[in-house]
């Protein structure tokens, strides 16, 4: 860890969709107000929504903490929730376990695993039914990359 | 183009937001959230029928140019409060998803 690491905490509580993605937001302000690249603010801000939605949605709300570093950005966010049963399957595109209702909201269409993957350079999942979920995204910070608003 | 232009062009509501947005990203149609969190280009033009607030936190996160509601769907409360939060142009058109996505594609030359 350098003496430059930055972090932020938030708790994100269960349920209320109509919260989900203020942590997700706020990140991202903090991430454009570091003048880090456009594209590497976007690819958190996408790995970011989906583990927190996730953790609204499936996990029953938790906590989020991210770790700024000179070269990468790092999140964790870590539930309580029922976990994930089979990991290989719920990581398939178009796998999800979304009721009626979320899907109503537009949730549901098994994405949000497969585009944690995507955007992230880095993604460790781990998950016990009964105990939580955590997941740590990792996105790397560019040096030579070019610096604007 | 910016999004404003295009909006005059198109005689469509201007819900909220500048519209100073460029349109870089092209045209985006989907309703599913984490569908077009995955897919829809940074500075594109999201055409949807999903007018609550977690459509605006896509929009936010996902950087697309602007938010087009078709088929007249209205913001409540809570999405409008997101619209601002974000700072996302939310438009309005009268027409279906296609006819919409259409007419903004022969504007933006795109077809
Ligand atoms: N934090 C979590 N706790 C418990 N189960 C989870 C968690 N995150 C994901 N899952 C399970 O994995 C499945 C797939 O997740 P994914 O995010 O890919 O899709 P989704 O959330 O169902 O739909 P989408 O993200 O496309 O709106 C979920 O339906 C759910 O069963
Ligand atoms: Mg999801």
């Amino acid at each position: 860890m350098t003496v430059n690491s930055l972090h932020y905490h938030y708790d994100v509580p269960g349920d209320d969709f109509t919260r989900a993605g203020v942590a997700s937001g706020a990140v991202k302000q903090i991430l454009k107000q570091l003048g880090l690249n456009p594209e590497t603010v976007r690819k958190m801000s996408i790995a970011l929504y989906e583990a927190e939605i996730n953790m609204v949605i499936h996990g029953g709300g938790g906590v989020i903490d991210i770790d700024i570093d000179d070269d990468k950005i790092v999140a964790l966010v870590s539930d309580q929730g029922p976990g994930i049963e089979d990991l290989d399957l719920a990581m398939q595109e178009g796998w999800s376990t979304a009721s009626e209702q979320e899907r109503n909201l537009g949730f549901g269409a098994g994405m949000g695993l497969p585009n944690m993957k995507k955007y992230s350079d880095e993604l460790e999942i781990n998950s016990e039914v009964g105990v939580g979920t955590s997941v740590k995204i990792t996105v790397n910070i560019e040096k030579s990359g070019e610096q604007r608003d | 183009m910016k999004v404003k232009e295009l909006c005059e062009k198109l005689g469509w509501e201007t819900v909220f937001g500048d519209g100073e947005n460029e349109i870089t990203g092209g045209i985006y149609c989907c309703d599913l959230l984490s569908i077009v969190m995955g897919r829809a280009p940074a500075g594109s033009l999201w055409i949807t029928v999903m007018a609550n607030v977690n459509a605006m936190a896509v929009a936010t996160l996902a950087d697309t140019a602007c938010v087009v509601l078709a088929e007249n769907m209205r913001m409540d409360e809570e999405a409008a409060a997101g619209a601002e939060k974000g700072n996302v142009t939310v438009l309005c058109s009268g027409k279906p998803v296609f006819e919409t996505a259409a007419e903004a594609a022969k504007l933006l030359e795109l077809i």
